[in-house]
C-alpha cells in the first residue's frame, strides 16, 4: 500500500523495515484492478510483493510516486549522471584511471575533454584533481567518466588548478549543501568568498583568498554537518568577528 | 582494497600551511589532540581516543613454563592488530612494514624498559610462570597510531589484575576471583610514546601528526619516556638525515633530551 509509505514520510527507517503492497489473498474479479506503482530511490529495495529498507534514514517523497532514504554514509557507490571529484592515479595509454572512492577506480579517456583531439592531449599529470561526469556507472562493469557534457563543452568540469584544499564528508553533507537555497552556503558567501566543487562522492575542494581562511572553510563545512541552524549561525558569527 | 591516493593538491597545500605554522584541525605546531581513555568492564580493557584516531587494548594472562634463559621471569607478549576496520589500506593477516614497526616499538618501549616486574610473575621457577599477553587492535586510523598503542597498553597493563595463584607441595591452585581477589601488575614506570613528525628535511616539526601529515613527512622521531625524564626508547624513522644539532637545539626536543642523550 502506497499510503503506508506516505505516512512515514520524513520519519527515520531502519535496515529491514518492511512494507507489503498485497493486501488480500483474494483478487476480486467484480471489481477492476487497481495497480499501485512505485519508483523506490536509494536505500529501498523491491523484495518479492515487499519494499525493504536496506539502509537507516530519513525517508524522502518526490511527486507522483518517488520514494528514497536520506541516509548519512561515506560510502561512495557510483551512479550515471554524478558529477565527482577524482584524483588520477595512473595514466596508461589513451585512458587515465581515476580513483573516485568507490569500489573501482573509473577510466577516463584523454579524449573525453573539451577540445582534446589524438593531437592535442589534454595536460593531466598523475595525482591531479578532475571534476567529471559518470558516463557508465554499472555495477558489473568499469564505471567511465568525462570531463565534457553531450554537446562536447567543458561546462565546469575538468582538471583543477592549482591550491586549494581537498577534504571528506559525508555524502549526505554534500547532497545537502547542493540543494538550491542551502542556507549553510549562502552563511558562508557572506564570511568569505571562496571557490567550492562539490563532488557527490563527498569530497569538497576549497580555495580561499589565503591558507588560514581556507582552512577555516573546511573546519567550518565540516562542523557544520552535525549543527543546528541556530549553532550554525553563532558559529560564523564568531568566525566573523574574529575570535575562534 | 588500496588506499586513496594521496593528490597533488592536499600535498602542496599540507606543506604551504606547514611552513605558515598551520596546521588542518586548527592545532598549533606544538600542540598535541585531546586525549581519552576509557576502561572496559573487563581487568585489562581499555580504549584511547586520540582525536579521530582510536585504539583497544585487551590483556590477558596464561600459565607457561619459562625461556630456558630465565627460569624465574614471566613473559611479556605483544600482538598489535590493523583491522580494516581502521583504515581500508590495512589488510587482515598480512604483517605490513607498519604493523612490524609499531610491534617493534611497542617492544621497545614497554619490555625492555622493565616497566614491569617480570620476576613477581613467576609461580615455580623453571616450571611455571605468567604470560602476560597484550592484545592491542587499532579501530580507527587518523595518525600517530604509536602514541595511541602505547597509551593504550600501558594504561591496560596498569589496569590488569592477574588471579592469585596457590602452592601446596607440587600443586599450584588458581583461584578465581570469587575465592580471591586478584592481584595487579606491579608496574614501576610508564612510558609514553611521543612521536614528532619532520618536514622540509627536519626545517619543521610537528607533534602528534594525523593521518595527512604522516603521509606528506619526510621522517618520524619516536621518543618515549616517562615521568622520572629517562628515555625508554627513541626511534627515528623514514629517510631523513637528522643533525644532531637540528634535534638538541630544537625548543621541544632539546628540552625533553638533557646533552648528556646525545651521542
Amino acid at each position: 500500500m502506497e499510503s503506508s509509505l506516505k505516512n512515514k514520510v520524513g520519519e527515520v527507517l531502519l535496515p529491514g523495515d518492511v512494507f507489503t503492497f498485497i493486501k488480500t489473498e483474494t483478487i476480486s474479479l467484480s471489481d477492476a484492478v487497481k495497480t499501485e506503482r512505485i519508483t523506490c530511490g536509494p536505500g529501498l529495495r523491491r523484495d518479492g510483493d515487499d519494499v525493504v529498507a536496506c539502509k537507516s534514514g530519513v525517508l524522502r517523497h518526490k511527486q507522483p510516486h518517488l520514494y528514497w532514504l536520506d541516509s548519512q554514509q561515506r560510502r561512495y557507490v557510483p551512479a550515471k549522471g554524478e558529477s565527482v571529484i577524482g584524483i588520477v592515479t595512473t595514466k596508461s595509454g589513451d585512458v587515465f584511471k581515476v580513483d573516485v572512492g568507490g569500489s573501482e577506480q573509473a577510466s577516463l579517456s584523454y579524449l573525453a575533454f573539451e577540445g582534446a583531439t589524438k593531437r592535442n592531449r589534454p595536460n593531466v599529470q598523475v595525482g591531479d584533481l578532475v571534476y567529471a561526469q559518470f558516463l557508465i556507472a554499472n555495477k558489473d562493469m568499469e564505471p567511465e567518466l568525462v570531463c565534457i557534457d553531450s554537446s562536447g563543452r567543458a561546462n565546469g568540469l575538468g582538471v583543477f588548478g592549482a591550491g586549494g584544499l581537498l577534504f571528506k564528508v559525508s555524502l549526505g553533507l554534500v547532497r545537502r549543501l547542493l540543494a538550491p537555497q542551502n542556507e549553510i552556503v549562502k552563511d558562508l558567501e557572506k564570511l568569505y568568498p571562496c571557490e567550492l566543487v562539490l563532488g557527490l562522492n563527498g569530497r569538497l575542494w576549497v580555495k580561499a583568498a589565503t591558507v588560514q581562511k581556507t582552512l577555516i572553510v573546511a573546519n567550518l563545512l565540516e562542523s557544520s554537518e552535525n549543527m543546528t541552524a541556530q549553532q550554525r549561525r553563532t558559529l560564523f558569527k564568531r568566525v566573523a568577528d574574529g575570535n575562534l | 582494497m588500496r588506499d586513496t591516493p594521496l593528490s597533488n593538491c592536499e600535498r602542496d597545500f599540507l606543506l604551504k600551511a606547514i611552513e605558515e605554522k598551520k596546521r588542518l584541525d586548527g592545532r598549533q605546531t606544538y600542540d598535541y589532540r585531546n586525549i581519552k581513555i576509557t576502561f572496559g568492564t573487563d581487568y585489562g580493557c581499555c580504549f584511547v581516543d586520540l582525536g579521530k584516531t582510536r585504539v583497544m587494548a585487551q590483556v590477558s594472562c596464561e600459565l607457561v613454563t619459562p625461556k630456558e634463559s630465565r627460569p624465574n621471569e614471566g613473559i611479556m607478549f605483544f600482538n598489535l592488530e590493523l583491522s580494516p576496520m581502521a583504515s581500508p589500506a590495512f589488510e587482515l593477516g598480512r604483517s605490513s612494514e607498519l604493523l612490524v614497526k609499531l610491534n617493534r616499538q611497542l617492544e621497545r618501549c614497554l619490555r625492555n624498559s622493565k616497566c614491569i616486574d617480570t620476576e613477581s610473575l613467576c609461580v615455580v621457577s623453571g616450571e611455571k610462570v605468567w604470560q602476560i599477553r597484550v592484545d592491542v587492535h587499532m579501530l580507527n586510523h587518523d595518525g600517530n597510531l604509536m602514541d595511541a598503542t602505547s597509551i593504550a597498553a600501558i594504561a591496560a597493563l596498569s589496569h590488569f589484575k592477574r588471579p592469585d595463584v596457590g602452592i601446596q607441595g607440587d600443586e599450584v591452585t588458581v583461584y578465581s576471583p570469587e575465592e580471591r581477589d586478584p592481584i595487579a601488575l606491579s608496574v614501576y614506570h610508564m612510558p609514553i610514546c611521543v612521536s614528532f613528525s619532520f618536514f622540509q628535511q627536519g626545517t619543521y616539526l610537528l607533534v602528534d601528526p594525523c593521518e595527512r601529515e604522516e603521509r606528506v613527512m619526510d621522517g618520524l622521531l619516536m621518543i618515549a619516556m616517562n615521568k622520572h625524564r629517562e628515555i625508554c626508547s627513541i626511534q627515528s624513522s623514514g629517510g631523513i638525515m637528522l643533525l644532531k644539532e637540528q634535534a638538541s637545539k630544537h625548543p621541544v626536543t632539546g628540552a625533553i633530551l638533557p646533552s648528556r642523550h646525545w651521542p
